[in-house]
């Protein structure tokens, strides 16, 4: 790609930005955010980070995207809880941002060149692990420990927003997508989508191993699907506190737990990997991890839980 | 052999570019949701279809051109779910104030 259209790109992503910050409605704020995750999805294509592409794009355009117009609908019209923030609080504040934005651009500027890379270091035992992507080999192998604190951080941020919720609920299910019966279109999507989702998320978790791609792209698609037949209304969302549920959500640390300290057995560390079996202990962690990556983030956008239907 | 399919590309793609400014017009000008969202869902889906049309000679093989199609077919399922919702929207909204 050529140095006219990387520019083009980067007015278009401070547009946004611009755009994000400006409107008044929140809803038009929101669906803004999302136009914006797809096109810095588009500057790391440029950038030739295709994993991060697609991270971005499935994490913050997609999920965050939906949890944000899940929220946004949910506030309704919110009164302020204090007074609105002075002239001179704004326009500290605006200073503030002007001067972190500046700072990181000197950062960006000062970068030495050629940048220090640790490109060669990931390349060269890449063979060990049987893997082809280094990306994933980063993610499950060298920096397995990071990995296993992401899954950690997510299933707090799961329990952070569980316990939102009114006590007398606790266990009970998340509040309903609608009053009345969702649109037709909705309906139509939730019936014809999952299929192609599925298959989707199974390539992209599979070619994660050699390609961009992997367990948490997939993951997010496979929830998106849960997502959409639940806002249509064709499965209830689940019980927060149904042992199934439970169970999804721990699965996958659990057996990242398992395999680490079995690598203290196999003598060379926690989360060290017999090089024979690399490949296929990767993969049943990320399957596991898969589990858990979905259940979460479903259950993030669904809410804390506001009924004790059974 | 080649040069008829770089022709045929360099057509249908303008071709497609040209629904998608088309569609952008009618964004910009028309007077409200429903129509506008007439002009995005009918222009760009042509203008996707034609695009990956002219794209599809220029690819090594088989299977790599029907994950186009494939997209394509994805998009107009999503673009046309989408802006149905998007019009209710419209509606509830309208008829609320």
């Amino acid at each position: 790609m050529s140095e006219p259209f990387a520019l083009l790109l980067t007015v278009l992503v401070l547009l946004t930005a611009g755009w994000i910050v400006t409107v008044r409605e929140r809803r038009a704020a929101v669906l803004g955010f999302i136009a914006y995750g797809l096109l810095l999805a588009l500057v790391w294509i440029r950038l030739a980070a295709v994993d991060v592409a697609l991270t971005e794009a499935a994490i913050g355009g997609g999920a965050t995207g939906v949890l944000l117009l899940r929220v946004a609908a949910r506030l309704g019209d919110l009164r302020p809880m204090s007074a609105q923030p002075g002239r001179m609080l704004k326009w500290l504040a605006g200073l503030v941002c002007a001067g972190v934005s500046l700072a990181l651009m000197a950062l960006v500027l000062a970068l030495p060149d050629p940048a220090p890379s640790l490109a060669g270091a990931a390349m060269e035992p890449l063979a060990r692990t049987g893997l082809g992507n280094p990306v994933t080999a980063v993610l499950l192998a060298y920096r397995a420990l990071d990995t296993f604190l992401e899954i950690i951080v997510l299933l707090l941020a799961l329990i952070g927003v569980w316990s939102l919720g009114p006590d007398r609920f606790w266990g009970g299910r998340p509040a309903a997508w609608y009053e009345g019966t969702p649109s037709s279109a909705l309906t139509f999507l939730a019936r014809v989508l999952p299929p192609f989702g599925i298959v989707i998320a199974g390539y992209l978790f599979w070619i994660g191993a050699d390609e961009p791609g992997g367990k948490f792209q997939a993951s997010t698609l496979l929830a998106a699907m849960w997502l959409l037949t639940m806002m249509a209304g064709l499965v209830a969302a689940p019980r927060t506190g149904s042992p199934a549920l439970r169970g999804a959500l721990a699965f996958g640390p659990l057996v990242f737990l398992v395999v680490g300290l079995a690598g203290i057995g196999w003598g060379e560390g926690f989360l060290a990997y017999p090089d024979r079996f690399a490949k296929p202990l990767i993969l049943l962690i990320e399957a596991a991890l898969a589990v858990s990556i979905v259940a979460a983030l479903a259950l993030m956008v669904a809410g804390p839980a506001e009924r004790n239907t059974p | 052999m080649s040069l008829v399919a770089d022709l045929f590309t360099v057509a249908t793609v303008s071709a497609g570019v040209f629904f998608y400014f088309a569609g952008t017009v009618g964004l910009l000008r028309f007077p409200d949701t429903l129509t506008r969202l007439h002009a995005l869902t009918k222009a760009d889906n042509l203008g996707l279809g034609l695009v990956v049309l002219g794209l599809l000679p220029q690819l090594a093989g088989f299977w790599a051109g029907m994950k186009l199609v494939v997209i394509w077919g994805l998009v107009q399922i999503a673009s046309a779910g989408t802006s149905q919702l998007l019009a209710g929207l419209a509606k509830r909204q309208e008829s609320g104030e």
